[in-house]
């Protein structure tokens, strides 16, 4: 028997909730709402103000970027893989990178491997300040969203110098790195890290302990660890829910075997632990930059001819890391040729956003978006 | 690295293991799927890392790959199966993994495969009324750049 398809119009049924006798109704939060960070639309099927389902309903900014990347050499799609998850966007080229050269056996050195790690660390960074400017604006506050803004520009600058971009960064490449650091890299890095060790410590006293923030964020959306297994969730959702699952520890790549940190997990897997456990990885990270600053040794940053094609032995293969929001991770299908026969992206998003199918029936619209915020999505990397 | 996996395919008929060298792959027939499934969920990967698909129009099948990953040993896990072209129906492993769901439609969406058993197989990223399966090596649009060029 042929399995039954379905439309979206199949599911806008309402009925009466058991007992209550009130109808059900639905309402549109997206595809243009602010809370969503993009054009994530969720059908939100109601009972009075309280959620009885939510359906995700995706394609947006869906731009095929998989079919465009069968006709495209593999350094190229190194700079497509940054219209991903914009705020990952080097952890998205290494990834890439990696496959590739592992594809190809090519060999790198501790220069670009450090190097390499830096920059992903310091996105890690830019991307959680980001995050919690624009959880703070999410729940009401509009102040953190103006201090986690102030304090990212910097660091925007810092990359703008070396890598030339301010958002879609490209940087790491098949062999090596684009270009060697900027002159100033070192001592702006060393500033800003300075600086920025004080100011996670003002992040936590201002929206951490506010009663507001607490009364909204604690035991709301509490996911277990083996739910949060079951639905795909990696990264920070994942550690909340007490598995502590870090690529960067358990399958070490680049230079973290030589690095010492740790790996924050939370209890109850609530908003409130995501929260907690991407402000505590923020400490970790600043840590991590400031050893790898100092030690980043002498060498080439680039070891195959730039322009040379790169033509990939025949297989299947698979690299994945630990982006700021989980789990990146890319398949290559090759057939011997400089083009890919398949490209396909492990989105650590489009994973995490199904969290919101299990936490939110139950409960307010307005927990909704607290929800949203802890799970930190990014659509374009969802639909890609 | 432990055998496992070859006392695992032993005793099933049509299972090999594929020359891949990372992570290891293991290539099934559609009717051992499920049961396979079953017992490496029970043996630790409790977590379904990814699942894609690759088509193959020269041999007349699709390629369903699923990566799993076991976050007590850490081993990652290629599961391979062919489907025909024709009619692809694959059983859904949403009863084991919940994000199998998600995971299906994308693929039911871009290559136009089925899930038997499957709660919501709708669409992920196109239109409902979309026309044709667009991942598949022989699809055309009015819009696309180098038409049926693979």
């Amino acid at each position: 028997m042929t399995p039954k398809t379905l439309t979206l119009q199949d599911l806008l049924r309402t009925d009466f909730a058991p007992g209550g006798g009130t109808q059900e109704y639905f309402v549109n939060m997206g595809p243009q709402h602010p809370a969503t960070h993009g054009v994530l639309r969720l059908l939100l099927k109601l009972d009075g103000e309280t959620l009885r389902q939510v359906i995700p309903v995706l394609g947006y900014i869906h731009r095929g970027i998989e079919k465009i990347c069968e006709h495209q050499t593999y350094r190229q799609i190194v700079h497509l893989s940054d219209r991903l998850d914009y705020l990952s966007a080097l952890a998205n080229n290494w990834c890439v990178t990696r496959v590739v050269e592992r594809a190809a056996g090519i060999e790198t050195n501790e220069r670009i491997e450090t190097i390499r790690t830096l920059m992903a660390e310091l996105e890690r960074l830019q991307s959680h300040t980001l995050w919690w400017g624009v959880f703070g604006m999410d729940l009401g506050a509009f102040t953190p969203f103006l201090h986690g803004f102030r304090d990212r520009e910097e660091l925007t600058q810092i990359f703008e110098d070396t890598i030339g971009a301010r958002l879609t960064m490209n940087y790491i490449q098949p062999g090596g790195l684009l270009h060697d650091l900027h002159k100033d890299f070192a001592p702006r890095v060393r500033a800003w890290l300075k600086d920025f060790g004080t100011k996670v410590d003002e992040y936590d006293r201002m929206l951490s302990g506010n009663l507001i923030a607490q009364k909204r964020l604690v035991d709301i959306g509490a996911l277990s660890g083996d739910e949060a297994l079951g639905l795909g969730a990696t990264g920070p959702v994942l550690r909340a829910s007490g598995v502590p699952w870090d690529l960067r520890r358990v399958r070490p790549y680049g230079v973290y075997d030589q690095l010492d940190f740790v790996v924050p997990v939370g209890e109850k897997g609530d908003c409130w632990d995501r929260y907690w456990v991407r402000i505590e990885e923020m400490r970790q990270s600043l840590a991590l930059c400031e050893t790898l600053i100092e030690n980043i040794p002498e060498g080439k940053t680039m070891l195959v001819k730039p322009a040379a094609k790169i033509r990939l032995p025949e297989g299947t293969f698979y690299e994945e890391l630990e982006t700021p929001r989980g789990i990146f991770g890319v398949h290559l299908h090759s057939r011997g040729k400089d083009m890919p026969w398949r490209f396909h992206f492990r989105s650590p998003n489009l994973h995490n956003l199904w969290c919101i199918t299990k936490i939110a029936p139950g409960a307010r619209v307005a927990d909704i978006v607290a929800m949203l915020a802890g799970l930190d999505l990014i659509v374009p990397d969802m639909d890609r | 690295m432990s055998d496992w996996l070859e006392d695992f395919i032993a005793g099933k008929e049509g299972a090999e293991l594929l020359a891949d060298d990372r992570p290891r792959s293991l290539l099934l027939p559609l009717p051992a799927l499920i049961g396979s499934m079953q017992a490496l969920k029970a043996q630790g990967f409790d977590m379904l890392n990814d699942h894609m698909a690759v088509d193959n129009p020269e041999g007349e099948h699709i390629r369903l790959l699923w990566l799993l990953c076991s976050t007590e040993s850490g081993e990652l896990l290629r599961v391979c199966c062919d489907l025909p072209r024709q009619q692809p129906v694959a059983p859904s492993l949403n009863a084991l993994w919940p994000v199998a769901e998600w995971q299906e439609r994308e693929v039911y969406d871009l290559f136009g495969v089925l899930y038997s058993g499957h709660p919501d197989l709708r669409r992920l990223f196109l239109e409902d009324d979309w026309e044709g399966w667009p991942l598949r090596k022989d699809y055309e649009d009015s819009f696309i750049l180098e038409p049926g060029k693979p």
